[in-house]
């Protein structure tokens, strides 16, 4: 069970008319894997997961969620394909106008007919794997960004779903929280047995939780592996990235004539 | 020169084409919030819930301003009238001028700076924190769950804050001629009685107040829908939503009074 194939992503293009920002993907994620994507910012992550959870179309190539090409799916197939899926947004994207409870019943009220008294122990079982039973009667402007979170985190597994995307699920938080949210990620992947994909470049605290790692760059896959082969790698690009340095096959500057003509120094002899 | 004066010309057609198609936008989502109000008439609950925010919580300054109103007219419709001795048809012009007008009108425009504006601002910043994104990952369809409602609870509540209105206008009216300036009570009730018609004049304001709450809401839910998800975009969508609102109301009456009295009284 554990080697079924969740998500299939084959040849995938996606390009705005005046510029492209996929290019070629391809990737397999499994049941139970938590996988990391990471590239610089601007590197067409975020879109990776609008083109899975089916919000744009892809130019070519295709999308397969358990079996299903996603942007073949009608609006009504995709809406019951979405309720398999599960996304955490940058900064939570809760409900300002309901309180903790309600957000994490939002999905059961809205998708089943499950009595009050039920959805009552589920929201609090959601909750409770969160560690935010106690704060269900709070209103979303009483939380900490790091309790946000996880209270979207609890909203996201509330109809159990297959797979969770997480779009930089890491932004902003303090440390302890930081490892708060990761080590629930690996938790919940493992326990529901569900995919988790985790958009970030949060290199430390990523590669310790996660199962495989894409890297993408300009719209192509530039790097893939386990967090050790990651870790050990010598392609430029990844040695950059993982330590941070300032320059390499990310320039440092933004592209521009050269530097002495730019100041006019040209006609100048050295 | 004839450069400046071609990229000026297209310009102009530049921003004719833009605003065209903006409307085709707004006609196009106006259509399927109609097609999507099933939600909010099976889950009626819902609809209620924003009643409460853009009716009930629109009485205080519909009240107080139908009030003072009534009592300007009062005041100056004495001063005028009593100059022809006819200071006893006061109540019939208050009655009028609100039922007919004043009611639908003014009542409108404070309902598109007091509920559009929240309305606008409410959907816009759910936009702008990925709410309603979240809502359509979770496979519930924004525009059914959060426009549609909203829609509704401002189609139903303008007619009413209207009527308020009136009402409180004629007892503005009232007070100020009757009370103060010591008009005849009877003459001020009766002559009111006998010159309001039910079919063209109250029922002429009614269906006045129900267009402009269709346009004052589903011009607010459109420009919160479409804002730019920034503060810049909500506060720019917030102020379109007032200032095309009243643009529009008004031109509606002048419309709707043209075909309503043409040829009455």
């Amino acid at each position: 069970m554990a080697s079924e194939t969740l998500i299939e992503v084959n040849d995938l293009n996606f390009s705005y008319p005046t510029r492209a920002i996929l290019n070629g993907i391809n990737m397999s994620m499994r049941r139970g894997q938590v996988i990391a994507v990471m590239g610089g910012s601007g590197s067409g992550k975020t879109t990776l997961l609008r083109l899975i959870s089916g919000a744009i179309q892809p130019t070519s190539g295709y999308v397969k969620f358990a079996g299903e090409v996603v942007h073949e799916l009608d609006r009504d197939a995709l809406f019951k394909l979405r309720r398999k899926m599960g996304m955490l947004f940058q900064f939570g994207a809760l409900f300002t106008d309901l309180s903790v409870f309600d957000n994490v019943a939002f999905q059961m009220r809205e998708h089943t007919n499950l009595p009050e008294s039920m959805i009552r122990d589920l929201v609090l079982m959601k909750l409770h794997a969160v560690g935010l039973r106690g704060g269900h009667q709070l209103m979303p402007n009483e939380l900490s960004g790091g309790m946000a979170r996880r209270v979207a985190l609890a909203r996201s597994i509330a109809l159990d779903p297959m797979l969770i995307m997480y779009d930089e699920p890491f932004t902003g938080l303090d440390p302890i929280s930081l490892s708060v949210i990761g080590n629930l990620i690996r938790r919940l992947t493992d326990s529901l047995g569900m995919t988790s994909i985790v958009v970030t470049h949060d290199v430390h605290e990523s590669l310790k939780i996660v199962d495989y790692v894409y890297f993408i760059a300009d719209g192509v896959i530039a790097a893939e592996g386990t967090p050790q082969e990651v870790r050990e790698s010598i392609a430029p690009f990844v040695h950059q990235f993982i330590h941070g340095e300032e320059d390499g096959p990310v320039p440092f500057h933004y592209p521009a004539q050269a530097y002495r003509k730019d100041l006019n120094l040209e006609d100048i002899v050295a | 020169m004839l450069k400046q004066i071609i990229s000026g010309i297209q310009n102009i057609g530049h921003r004719a084409i833009e605003s065209v198609w903006r409307l085709g936008v707004a006609s196009r989502f106006f259509i399927l919030v109609l097609l999507k109000s099933g939600t909010s008439l099976r889950r009626f609950n819902l609809v209620i819930r924003e009643l409460y925010f853009t009716g009930v919580l629109s009485l205080i300054i519909i009240v107080v301003s139908g009030l003072f109103v009534g009592m300007v007219l009062g005041l100056q419709g004495y001063e005028t009238l009593q100059k022809y001795g006819s200071e006893s048809a006061v109540g019939t012009l208050v009655a009028l001028s609100l039922v007919r007008e004043l009611g639908p009108v003014v009542a409108a425009l404070l309902f598109a700076s007091r509920a559009g504006s929240a309305i606008t601002a409410e959907i816009g910043l759910m936009k702008a924190t990925e709410q309603l994104a979240a809502m359509g990952m979770m496979a519930v369809d924004p525009i059914a769950r959060v426009v549609a409602p909203r829609f509704w609870a401002g189609v139903i509540s303008m007619p009413f804050l209207a009527a308020m209105f009136s009402v409180m206008g004629v007892f503005g009216g009232y007070l100020v001629t009757v009370l103060f300036i010591g008009v005849d009570e009877g003459s001020y009730w009766s002559q009111m009685q006998s010159a309001v018609d039910f079919r063209f004049d109250i029922l002429n304001g009614f269906i006045k107040s129900c267009f402009f709450g269709v346009a004052v809401t589903a011009i607010a839910v459109f420009e919160g829908y479409d804002a730019p998800p920034t503060a810049e975009g909500v506060s720019g969508a917030t102020t379109r939503t007032v200032v095309t609102s009243s643009l529009v109301i008004l031109g509606l009456d002048f419309i709707l009074t043209a075909f309503m009295f043409r040829g009455v009284s």
